[in-house]
């Protein structure tokens, strides 16, 4: 096995850590030193080996090129794939990968995405807003009639997780199971590897496996059952694949939209105006939810160098990770008219935080729906709130950014 | 006017259907497509460059 390197980050340029709270802490500052320091694309030896490309144009040209870059590890944690498959046999290799078709490469990602895309296209998801407006809503009555909330903790956290959990069959009793999960699997990517990680893992395996069982003795209207009557090249898809594709849209589906929304209530926090024109204009949340994706966007990306090659002047080798930074491609002057500054009536905005080429989000319809819901509720019940500065504001760890404490003070409530 | 979808490379990001519904529609898998022949009606140009504006995949053109 490589040597794995912890500890504090030296240079951002050549030691960079993704995976360490001082990174998304400081991510705008760290990217933009990055850049103004000449390098577009910086490496760490951490992890086993990780480049990260800044640019729209070479975030773009990765997501574009499947052949050079794999899908087969979209998180990159301590282990590399070939270390993780001796710890793991049974892992489904590519062109399939762990969970499909997020971690698949063509050809097969085709045919394993199609299985998926009716139950997310917009005609389908659309009908969820009232349901969306209800969860959001009841989270509002139960903080009371109180002047100081965390809105991460009370209310961001909770709705894709009661979303998803309906989506999927999984009862919603349990979502703070699997929240704790999610945040397990994307937070602690640059934790050491311990025992209590490794039971918390198999708990949760376990869990999902039973979960699957169950619906293959009572077949359920969810996609749990979807999945298991699915089929692929003229067979049912093997346990492994929904298995994989279940932990898939419970990881995905989780705390990308929840930071999204935590995010977005970040900004108008912070920016009086811009919440009060939404206040005034609900019309017009639909475009700055674009502008919150756009400048706040939560997702990170990674890929795995398939051939030893040069990329634009740097030497990548077989197995090297490359993280995809759509949120650093969101800001790149090139690509955005003023890029750092967030316009919530920006009118041109190809931003991409739902990827680029054929790994778009496929949640991305249910994501849009839950952040334009949860906003529209939030300043409808909560007019004027601001952040509560006795009290501090903390982010996530790992390729999903998004607030995990969010102190507010409600000023006036309707 | 006229707009018009490449279908090698809309990923779905139905940013144009959100837009400019009475433009483009999606399929079942979410994938666009111009209404009409991809003619816009006077009066909707703008919604047809808004459309084109937010196609993160550069997948719309326009001719006139």
């Amino acid at each position: 096995m490589s040597e794995t390197i912890y500890g504090p980050v030296t240079d951002w340029a050549t030691d960079f850590d993704h995976g360490s709270p001082a990174y998304n802490n400081n991510i705008h500052q760290i990217w933009d030193d990055l850049k103004a320091a000449g390098c577009p694309i910086a490496h760490t030896e951490r992890y086993g080996g990780v480049w990260l490309p800044l640019t729209h144009d070479l975030v773009k040209e990765i997501a574009y090129d499947p052949t050079r870059f794999s899908s087969l590890t979209p998180v990159v944690q301590q282990l590399k794939p070939s270390e993780a498959r001796l710890e793991d046999p049974d892992a489904l290799g590519a062109p399939i990968g762990p969970v499909p078709p997020i971690s698949s490469d063509p050809p097969f990602h085709a045919d394993a995405r199609r299985i998926l895309l009716p139950a997310f296209s917009p005609k389908q998801i659309d009908p969820l807003r009232k349901e969306v407006e209800e969860i959001c809503n009841k989270l509002i009555d139960d903080m009371g009639d109180v002047d100081s909330i965390d809105a991460a903790v009370q209310y961001t956290q909770h709705i894709p997780v009661l979303v998803v959990a309906q989506m999927v069959g999984l009862p919603l009793s349990d979502a703070d199971r699997f929240r704790g999960w999610v945040d397990m699997v994307l937070g602690g990517i640059g934790a050491e590897r311990s025992e209590e990680r490794l039971a918390q893992f198999m708990a949760m395996d376990e869990y999902l496996t039973k979960h699957i069982e169950d619906h293959i003795e009572n077949p359920q209207d969810d996609l749990t059952t979807y999945l298991l009557n699915a089929e692929i090249f003229g067979e049912k898809l093997s346990p492994r694949h929904v298995f994989g594709t279940i932990l898939l849209l419970i990881i995905a589906g989780i705390d990308t939209t929840w930071s999204g929304i935590g995010s977005s209530l970040w900004h108008l926090a912070s920016n009086p105006i811009d919440r009060r024109r939404l206040v005034e204009n609900p019309d017009k949340i639909p475009a700055a939810t674009e502008e919150f994706l756009r400048a706040y966007a939560p997702v990170t990306m990674a890929r795995m160098v398939t051939e030893d090659m040069e990329f634009h002047g740097v030497q990548m080798k077989k197995e090297d990770r490359v993280l995809l930074p759509f949120p650093a491609a969101n800001r790149d002057e090139k690509q955005f008219a003023n890029p750092a500054v967030v316009d919530i009536e920006r009118e041109e905005n190809r931003h991409s935080a739902f990827g680029l080429g054929i790994h778009r989000c496929i949640g991305s319809n249910l994501a849009r729906l839950e952040m334009n819901v949860a906003i529209e509720v939030f300043l409808k019940r909560f007019p004027d709130f601001e952040l509560d500065m006795t009290e501090q504001v903390t982010w996530s760890t790992g390729q999903v950014r998004g607030p995990r404490n969010l102190p507010f003070k409600i000023k006036t409530r309707a | 006017m006229r707009v018009h979808v490449d279908s090698s490379k809309c990923q779905g990001h139905n940013r144009c259907y959100a837009l400019a519904p009475e433009l483009f529609d999606v399929d079942d898998l979410g994938n666009a497509f111009e209404l009409n022949d991809g003619i816009v009606p006077s009066g909707l140009e703008d919604k047809a460059r808004l459309a084109v504006a937010n196609c993160p995949e550069f997948a719309i053109t326009i001719e006139d």
